[in-house]
């Protein structure tokens, strides 16, 4: 309706415009309206100030004016007080890479480069095209020949030695990227009109949705192996990813599932009545509009499974939060948890600040032009 | 039950090969029997209006048409394709059955060109270029191509609906069917959407409307259909229908339509 709408001046009455009332302007007012506008409000707001005012100059003086340099020994930092930079500088490698071999370590270093650059290269709509999938096949084939190496004269590195920054990408990159196509079959299946494929997708669902993920992995990790045949060993991480991608399945098919209800049902029956089959309906009208719906649900768990990729380390996997407690279990180094947890704590933040705000902006994309 | 028996058959129907038949279709809402009976034959290049009270099965009639209704007792057979559970069969019958909805239900998220393009593109195999220049063809025949990139959200109610009805020709429909084309429109939009109608029914499309434009009905229709309570309680030609309707329910129905 946007069109008939008049859009001409309308500042061309009799009456000339006037400013506003001072007190309805500016900082003071701004202060009054937002901070000082009832009692409550104004004591809440300076007790706030008062807190912040105790709280940010110690913080300030810990992280910065008295924080110990990158270089300065632990000894030293230990009667200093103050952050102690040099835990951060001294146990980077081990931190992003683990027990990985040293001299090996540019191979999970580029792993973390292809990943990275395959997720970036993913968020821009214009390579949504059917060649993206034989991209991500390649990079992750580039991914694993890396890590375990044994081929083009790469010496072979078992995978129990992988850890940090590339175990926690690896797990949660392949994870969501395995379990996302899954999740949208089984909130397709939740809602078909075919009653056993309806029955297994909710069994799934509502199976895996109700176990917690420790217990999950614990199974996958101790039970699973009980049930093979003796001599058949099946690979720890694989079976961790595997757990992984289970459980965020079922909780993205119900994500997924809450933006096919908000659907209309003119929707479904437009697509049908032009003669178009079950796949191509979902495909082409019922997905595209649903998925955009569930981003926000669906970042929410994109998010909460990349933090809780460090569950694995009580199976006995060293993600990034793995190598981190290990690192400060070197007696030299230890009691420097602050500065252990704040850095890794950093690096979580960047990735789920940075899918926050990818989302958002996804978000706005789709909504362009086409809102209702 | 004699009533469900056509009270205006002064004039058998239709006149020509039939293209779409229906014989003693009975259809259930649960307990609630929502078409009883319904025995329709529509010839080719015919345009039939159908009216009566709100809750007379009429909508459920035409979507019964398509099988966007399931009947459960009688048989439809619509361009010789009997319906039944038959996917297929369903499909093949979707592609030659235009329809038109109360509600546009255009695609939100496609360009007006886009949502005219997919349906032949992905049913009829169509190559893109194809599909496009025929796309712009309905889109000028219902006067609206200069808006063929915006998205649907953006265009009036009136306008949307032409969109939709260009959606349903660029499938090369051989009957289309609206259901309440122009009840969710404003009033100074309905003309715009019945001036297509009418361009279409000028043209020889087999059309089955469901509306309470009776002026639509006078000018248009070859044959008028009333129904009430889930019957087909009278059908004429729209001369006989509005000047000497047989059955009291007409004569109700009319009375109210007409004197307010």
């Amino acid at each position: 309706m946007a069109n008939n709408v008049h859009t001409g001046n309308v500042h061309t009455g009799s009456i000339p415009d006037e400013r506003p009332p001072a007190n309805t302007v500016g900082p003071v007012a701004w202060l009054r309206n937002n901070l000082f506008n009832t009692w409550y409000n104004a004591l809440l707001t300076i007790l706030i100030a008062w807190l912040l005012f105790k709280a940010i100059p110690p913080l300030l003086d810990w992280l910065i004016f008295s924080a110990n340099s990158f270089g300065t020994p632990p000894q030293v930092c230990r009667q200093e007080g103050g952050a102690c930079w040099t835990f951060v500088s001294e146990k980077l490698r081990f931190v992003m890479f683990g027990t990985f071999p040293y001299d090996e370590q540019w191979r999970p270093l580029i792993t973390i480069v292809i990943i990275i650059a395959l997720v970036l290269a993913s968020c821009d709509r214009r390579f949504w095209k059917p060649w993206l999938g034989l991209v991500w096949i390649a990079g992750l084939t580039a991914v694993g020949v890396l890590m375990w190496g044994g081929v083009l004269g790469l010496t072979y590195v078992e995978n129990t030695l992988w850890g940090g920054l590339p175990l926690t990408l690896m797990l949660s990159v392949v994870g969501l990227s395995v379990a996302f196509p899954a999740s949208v079959l089984l909130a397709l299946g939740r809602r078909s009109q075919l009653p056993a494929i309806r029955v297994i997708s909710v069994t799934y669902i509502e199976l895996i949705r109700g176990v917690p993920l420790i217990s999950l992995l614990f199974m996958a990790s101790v039970m699973f192996p009980l049930f093979l045949p003796t001599g058949v060993n099946f690979d720890k991480l694989l079976r961790a990813q595997i757990a992984f991608i289970m459980f965020a399945a079922a909780y993205m098919a119900e994500a997924i599932r809450g933006g096919l209800q908000a659907i209309p049902k003119g929707q479904y029956e437009a697509a049908d009545a032009l003669g178009l089959n079950y796949w191509q309906a979902m495909g082409k009208i019922i997905l595209p509009q649903a998925l955009a719906i569930s981003i926000p649900p669906l970042v929410n768990t994109f998010i909460s499974f990349f933090k809780d990729t460090s569950l694995v380390i009580i199976i006995g996997l060293y993600d990034l939060l793995g190598t981190a407690k290990a690192a400060l279990s070197d007696p030299a180094w230890r009691g420097f948890y602050r500065e252990a947890y704040l850095f890794i704590g950093v690096i979580y933040w960047v990735f789920c600040f940075s899918m926050s705000k990818y989302s958002q902006k996804l978000e706005r994309d789709l909504r362009r032009g086409h809102r209702r | 039950m004699t009533m469900t028996q056509t009270a205006g058959a002064a004039r058998s129907f239709p006149q020509g090969e039939p293209i779409i038949q229906c014989q003693g279709v009975h259809k259930w809402y649960g307990e609630f029997h929502v078409l009883k009976n319904i025995d329709l034959s529509v010839a080719k290049g015919e345009r039939i209006v159908i009216c009566g009270p709100s809750g007379s099965g009429k909508s459920t009639m035409i979507r019964c048409l398509n099988r966007l209704e399931e009947h459960q007792k009688g048989s439809i057979v619509v361009d010789g394709i009997e319906l039944t559970g038959n996917l297929k069969n369903i499909e093949l019958v979707r592609r030659e059955v235009g329809m038109v909805f109360q509600h546009f239900n255009l695609f939100p998220h496609l360009t007006v060109l886009e949502n005219c393009t997919l349906a032949p593109i992905w049913v009829r195999k169509k190559p893109k270029a194809e599909a496009e220049e025929m796309a712009m063809r309905y889109l000028k025949r219902v006067r609206i191509a200069e808006q063929a990139h915006k998205y649907p959200g953006q265009l009036s109610g009136g306008q949307q609906q032409r969109v939709a009805i260009a959606r349903s020709l660029c499938m090369s429909p051989k009957v289309m069917l609206f259901d309440e084309p122009t009840s969710a429109l404003d009033p100074e939009m309905v003309k715009e959407v019945l001036d297509v109608m009418i361009g279409l029914a000028e043209d020889g499309m087999t059309m089955l409307c469901v509306t309470h434009e009776m002026g639509f009905a006078k000018s248009v229709a070859d044959r008028v259909i009333f129904m009430d309570r889930g019957e087909i309680v009278e059908q004429n030609t729209p001369n006989e229908f509005f000047n000497h309707p047989q059955s009291d329910r007409t004569k109700l129905f009319l009375s109210q339509i007409l004197n307010h």
